[in-house]
């Protein structure tokens, strides 16, 4: 019975995910509204508990990809991938108002260019503060504040050693975190009400996952404008990242 | 009919994607560049073309808007399958960078988004009822 049940969830991935997302969805809803009143969104609560179920995953199988390692949600990795993310990113376009999102074009590029370089001084100075002072390594760490592709892809670029790479998509992993859980408790702060001020944040916050999850959970309609700024911001630092900024962080320390 | 809303969003998502690797290719960079941006253009572009020439029909909005009301549940599954063992392993060093680098921008996003004149606004509300959902 149990074995038969295992089967058709096992054979039936993505729909299993559906199904999963469907009660955690529901449930973060009823959380939102009993413990917190409404004041923390609902979409909000939804991602935090994905991202503790994400270490829980970790924690037991060892792996790198939360709870789609274990094999009977193996859909969770189908329905939460670049894939499908990316084809639900595209389908917010449509709610995109075109006027609007000119007004906001010349902005959105300078906060973009800010949003790389400013991540990567303070990720390198710290690096430096804590003994990685070597341009390689400062790069490295630095372009892992930018986004977790940015870092490993940098450190690949200009020769940096395994531990220095992995502390840099850690460092990425960790800003996509705080972005996730943190922007729509800082929204006030942020002045992130308008499709100017989302494409503001598209370009500094960085982080097609993180933007379009902090967006989510603050307020839906903002999604579309962030993510259309954000999702330049890993070719970007991508682009700069082993040139540029590696050649002036190299001029600067030596 | 509701597939061509879904083929419209999917012939944007591979054109786009194509794009940004070819202009990854061009300027020599190992990754994709703004793929998902050149298609959310697109998608725009394409329906402001197709309602001008009036062959945007509910159902074929509706092949989208499906796609787009299921964003945020999408979202949770991507923060189902990230990596956060690791980020947590990273120690100090990760997080204290991870930190400054977030504090810092969010305060220049402040600086940024109080600047300027913003005469940017949602539409009105009968615009979204395929794409947007009641709060859950």
């Amino acid at each position: 019975m149990l074995e038969m049940l295992n089967k058709v969830l096992l054979h039936n991935g993505l729909v299993t995910a559906f199904a999963l997302v469907g009660v955690t969805m529901w449930l973060s809803g009823v959380l939102s509204r009993r413990l917190t009143f409404g004041h923390v969104h609902g979409s909000a609560i939804a991602i935090m508990i994905g991202l503790a179920l994400a270490y829980v995953g970790g924690a037991i199988t060892g792996g790198e990809k939360g709870l789609a390692d274990f094999p009977l949600l193996g859909g969770i990795g189908l329905m939460g991938g670049a894939m499908l993310r990316d084809f639900a990113i595209v389908a917010t376009a449509f709610e995109v108002q075109a006027t609007e999102a000119r007004k906001a074009g010349l902005i959105g590029v300078l906060s973009l260019l800010l949003g790389t370089v400013i991540p990567f001084i303070v990720g390198a100075l710290i690096a430096r503060a804590f003994g990685y002072s070597d341009a390689v390594s400062m790069t490295t760490i630095g372009a892992g504040a930018v986004t977790y592709i940015v870092g490993p892809v940098t450190g690949a670029a200009i020769g940096a050693s395994s531990d220095v790479m992995a502390l840099s998509i850690a460092t990425g992993l960790i800003k996509a975190i705080i972005v996730m859980v943190g922007t729509p408790f800082a929204k006030g702060f942020l002045g992130l009400k308008t499709p100017r001020s989302a494409m503001i944040f598209g370009g500094l916050a960085g982080t097609v996952s993180g933007v379009s999850a902090g967006l989510a959970a603050t307020d839906r309609r903002l999604v579309p404008y962030g993510a259309l700024v954000a999702t330049f911001h890993t070719g970007i630092g991508c682009l700069l990242g082993p040139s540029v900024l590696f050649l002036a962080t190299k001029a600067i320390v030596g | 009919m509701i597939i061509y809303g879904t083929a419209l969003l999917a012939f944007c998502h591979l054109t786009g994607l194509f794009l940004g690797d070819l202009l990854g290719a061009l300027i020599g960079v190992k990754s994709n560049v703004g793929g998902v941006g050149i298609a959310m253009l697109m998608l725009i572009v394409l329906k402001i073309y197709l309602e001008k020439k009036g062959v945007m029909p509910k159902e074929t909005e509706a092949g989208v808007g499906f796609w787009g009301a299921m964003y945020i549940p999408v979202v949770v599954a991507m923060a189902a399958n990230q990596n956060v063992v690791a980020a947590l392993k990273g120690g100090p060093v990760a997080l204290l960078s991870a930190l400054g680098a977030a504090l810092t921008c969010a305060c220049v996003i402040a600086l940024l988004s109080r600047s300027g004149r913003d005469t940017t606004a949602f539409p009105p509300v009968h615009h979204q009822e395929f794409t947007q959902e009641q709060d859950i």
